[in-house]
């Protein structure tokens, strides 16, 4: 086999795995929307602010220490401790469900009944907050993740790939923080469905996102189940920014991945949970190949847009989506 | 007792439709256009300019050009910020192929192209409904910028990747590069806003902008009744396009004079004017300045208050600014969806009965 | 009653027209779903023509077919004497074809009055650049349209309400606005759907009034799906019924009255005047 094509082949695994970590944000995106009709435009801070809060609760930060110095002249920076990454976990879980309570609680309790495109915008404003919030609160230079994951090319792989081509061919580069990564997805996702499928609160929640009047009649409270899928978004959050935070630092940009995100909702649709896996993996093939066979005659960079075009494109002659039923209008 | 509408009878319907229907508003908009024309570019300062009229008034004209889009028409755009680089750049490019042409005409040309590319944009939408189109516009946003970062031919192959403004006069007045007087540059954006916000007026109030407004509440029955939906988005978009563009061209042109494309035309922008327009007022030609005179002068309030007078740092004021502007676009989601508009008409429709309301 | 001739004279005496809308073997589906199935019948100048049936009869679907909102998979709408291509809503609109709809369809963000104006879009030619300019032309156009809207607004009797809020409005007044849409677009062929659905006894005598009011004035013909049998058998001339998508009468109100399809279908329950 030529080198070329099975450099081919290596940039549509490491599309594969990439789009892994888009399916892993679209699914938090894909569960609020399924409960609540609402398109949570901050899913992707919330996985910025999962992961800051994480690392600053292992590394023992004073939360506001900036703001609390600025006001009293004081020195405060660190309590002086570390946290072992298993508690920290959980106090970040905490804090999360804490933040799917308050949202609940204090925003879309009183948007009830009002328009999709309001609530998104409201979900703007949000992520504008929280993105502040998590600055304040932890600072907002770039931060390591250091929870022991895997880093680098996985040396094996390389080794016995090598083989394969000729000698301009030297294996596969596949990153161990990838393949990690894809396997914590697929667990997650197991998870997720074992917990949908087989608890009483997980069909609570699929009752939910079947019909809301329906539900309240056989008495589900809405608004337990609202927070609980706004707690399950925040673990996914979660478990995304330990991704991608392990990956590229613990920084703003972090929060754009929402930003990609959202051409892989479009592709899936925005109910259906193996849509956005298969909407995250074609979006990672398709921009990993893009760039890789028309990149260099345009400059490159083209990853910036061209999973939004695609989806763009796409959806002019699809508009419900891969998984979507054909939509019938109605007066 | 001079706010009120009783004794003020109308004769005739020319008369009912006119835009201030109140004779004591008239007199206050007559008020407003002369000092602004005929006071303040004698009291301006650099600073003033620079840190609060330019802003103000560039981001009023795009946030007029967003609220027809998304407050009239009813189609969420988030690529604004895009649409501004397409202005900023067409009016780059004119203005370096034709030095003898007017600046002025260059602007409104540069509009003019910014509405093609807008209405290109909005193809989809004919399709693609609700925040399905505006994350399609994302796609509108993030290539614009890349093409405009990655075309050597958009900034003239100049080595920086930056375009920057060359001298140009009107009347013998320089109104771009470093040489410009603050109220040459404050009386440019004031005739553009000026003309922006008397066309939007118009369109609005009349047949137009009726059929914006009925897609926006309901599309499907807009059409029953005899809307082209395929004219109502298509001119939404061109002329909220001319806004923008017109806006852009102004920013790069009047306002900074350089500009990298990423940096300032980045999906921030895009936030920050559709922001102005849900604080100031969906569908509310006021709206888009109310919005826009809140963000530009919060900024500036904070930073007197928490750097001046506290003595905190800069970054830690611009997170704080994070958390208040997202705070108020959700209390203003929540408590007042029509923004401030609503609540300076609420304040008037008071006054208008005042003292008896019953 | 029969329907070879050019006009003919109706039970009370009413004079009727020729055919306006021929409406031929229509057939509609959903999916697997025939909602319609082959369906004939005519809407002649002057009318007023009635729709019924139970629910899910298809009756608002045969509105929406008439007004280019569905396409039907077979069958032919003839409009005054020609055959109609499939034309988009907006398009049948400027035949001359306006409606109301089942669940109020205003636009609820503008007041009565723009509500109102709506209606008369079809007849702006105004361009983008005269009304961008104002004065001169657009507002002339626009004067025009108001006088004629407010016209309609004197005939239905909403002259308080104009500048309100369309949201703010009670749910009969709602439906009053919706027939006030309709009627400033000076249709040929007016559609209702459910006129009076949800009214008390006083707003729908008031709606009856109106209605024939309207027929009489301005001499347009109407078609109207409605379930109160009173109402429309008092209302209209003849009465098409339909019921799972078939149609199973068609006649003057005495003839579908003692229709033995149509007793056993619908109204033999509770008929009675």
């Amino acid at each position: 086999m030529s080198a070329d094509f099975l450099y081919g082949i290596e940039v549509v695994l490491n599309g594969l795995m990439a789009g892994v970590m888009y399916a892993l944000v679209a699914l938090g995106f894909v569960l609020i929307f399924k409960a609540s009709g609402i398109f949570n435009f901050a899913q992707g801070v919330m996985a910025l602010f999962a992961a800051l809060t994480l690392v600053g609760i292992m590394e023992g930060q004073v939360p506001f220490a900036h703001i609390i110095n600025a006001t009293f002249g004081t020195e405060l920076h660190h309590f002086g401790w570390e946290v072992p990454a298993i508690l920290a976990i959980t106090c970040t879980v905490g804090v999360m469900i804490l933040f799917a309570w308050a949202v609940q609680r204090f925003l879309f309790r009183h948007l009830v009944g009002q328009e999709p495109i309001i609530l998104f915008m409201a979900t703007i404003g949000l992520a504008y907050f929280l993105e502040g919030m998590g600055d304040l609160m932890w600072g907002s230079d770039i931060k390591t993740l250091a929870l022991g994951l895997p880093q680098g090319g996985s040396r094996w792989i390389e080794d016995a790939t090598a083989g394969l081509g000729g000698d301009d061919f030297y294996g596969f580069f596949i990153d161990k923080l990838d393949m990690v990564a894809t396997v914590v997805a697929i667990v997650l996702v197991a998870g997720l469905i074992a917990f949908s499928q087989y608890t009483k609160h997980g069909r609570a929640m699929r009752a939910v996102a079947d019909d809301h009047q329906a539900a309240l009649s056989v008495g589900i409270s809405l608004n337990f189940i609202w927070i609980l899928v706004w707690s399950l978004a925040g673990f996914v959050a979660l478990v995304a920014g330990i991704m991608w935070g392990a990956k590229s630092g613990v920084q703003f940009s972090l929060s754009l991945i929402a930003l990609k995100a959202l051409p892989v909702l479009m592709l899936g649709g925005f109910t259906s949970i193996p849509g956005a896996i298969v909407g995250g993996l074609i979006i990672g093939v398709g921009e990993k190949l893009f760039e890789y066979l028309v990149g260099p005659m345009v400059g490159g960079a083209t990853e910036n847009w061209f999973a939004y075009v695609l989806a763009l494109l796409f959806l002019v002659f699809r508009p419900q989506g891969l998984f979507g039923e054909k939509i019938i209008e109605r007066v | 007792m001079l706010y009120r509408e009783a004794g003020d009878y109308k004769t005739s319907y020319t008369a009912d439709s006119q835009t201030f229907p109140i004779a004591f508003d008239r007199y206050r908009y007559w008020v407003v256009l002369a000092v602004s024309f005929l006071v303040i570019p004698f009291f301006i300062t650099d600073y003033l300019v620079n840190a609060l009229f330019m802003p103000f008034l560039i981001y009023a004209i795009a946030a007029i050009g967003l609220n027809i889009l998304t407050g009239y028409a009813g189609q969420v755009s988030l690529g604004t910020g895009g649409f501004m680089a397409v202005g900023a750049y067409a009016c780059y490019k004119l203005m370096t192929a034709f030095p003898d042409v007017n600046i002025l005409i260059h602007v409104v040309l540069a509009g003019g192209i910014t509405a093609l590319v807008g209405t290109a944009f909005g193809l989809p939408s004919l399709r693609i409904k609700g925040f399905y189109l505006a994350v399609a516009t994302l796609a509108a946003q993030f290539f614009l910028v890349w093409l405009f970062n990655k075309v050597a031919w958009f900034y003239n192959y100049s080595a920086s990747g930056q375009i920057s403004a060359p001298e140009r006069m009107v009347f013998g007045v320089a109104v771009t590069g470093p040489n410009t007087p603050a109220w040459a540059s404050y009386l440019v954006c004031l005739v553009f806003v000026t003309i922006s916000a008397l066309i939007a007026r118009n369109l609005t109030r009349g047949a137009l902008g009726r059929q914006w407004m009925a897609t926006r509440d309901m599309d499907i029955a807009a059409e029953i009744i005899g809307v082209n939906p395929l004219k109502a988005k298509l001119t939404a978009f061109a002329v909220s396009s001319f806004f923008v563009g017109i806006s852009g061209a102004l920013f790069f042109a009047v306002y900074l004079g350089a500009v990298e494309v990423g940096e300032v035309f980045g999906i921030n922008k895009s936030f920050l004017v559709l922001f102005m327009i849900i604080i100031g007022g969906l569908g509310s030609i006021f709206g888009a300045f109310a919005g826009a005179a809140f963000l530009v002068t919060l900024p500036v309030f904070l930073k007197l208050i928490g750097v001046d007078l506290f003595g905190w740092p800069t970054d830690l004021v611009a997170h704080l600014q994070l958390v208040i502007v997202g705070f108020l676009i959700m209390f203003f989601l929540v408590k007042e969806p029509h923004g401030l508009a609503q609540l300076w008409r609420l304040a008037k429709e008071k006054l208008r009965l005042w003292p008896f309301p019953h | 009653m029969k329907d070879n001739g050019e006009s003919f004279v109706t039970e009370d005496g009413r004079t009727i027209g020729e055919v306006m809308l021929d409406l031929r073997d229509i057939t509609l589906r959903f999916g697997g779903v025939e909602a319609i199935k082959s369906i004939s019948f005519d809407i002649r100048e002057g009318e007023i023509r009635a729709i019924i049936g139970p629910n899910g009869a298809g009756k608002s679907s045969m509105l929406n077919v008439i007004s280019g909102f569905y396409i039907p998979q077979d069958g032919e709408v003839w409009f005054h004497g020609k055959k109609r291509a499939p034309l988009k809503p907006y398009q049948v609109a400027r035949q001359g074809i306006a409606r109301t709809f089942q669940n109020i369809a205003l636009f609820e963000g503008m007041t009565v009055l723009d509500n109102i104006m709506t209606g008369r879009l079809n007849y702006t030619k105004s361009g983008l650049l005269a009304q961008a300019i104002w004065k001169g032309k657009a507002e002339r156009e626009e004067t025009e349209n108001r006088e004629k809207v407010e016209r309609v607004i004197d005939f239905l009797e909403i002259q308080a309400i104009r500048k309100t809020p369309v949201g703010r409005l009670p749910y009969g007044l709602k439906k009053r606005v919706e027939l006030a849409r309709a009627l400033a677009a000076e249709p040929k062929l007016l559609l209702l759907d459910e006129p009076m659905a949800g009214m008390n006894v006083e707003e729908k005598e008031d709606m009856s009034r109106f209605i024939l009011d309207v027929n009489d004035e301005f001499g347009t013909t109407i078609a109207l799906i409605e379930h109160d049998m009173g109402v429309v058998m008092d209302l209209s001339d003849r009465v098409v019924v339909m019921d799972y998508g078939k149609k199973i009468g068609d006649g003057t109100p005495d003839e579908v009255r003692n229709n033995q399809a149509v007793i056993d279908a619908y109204l033999g329950v509770a008929h009675e005047d």
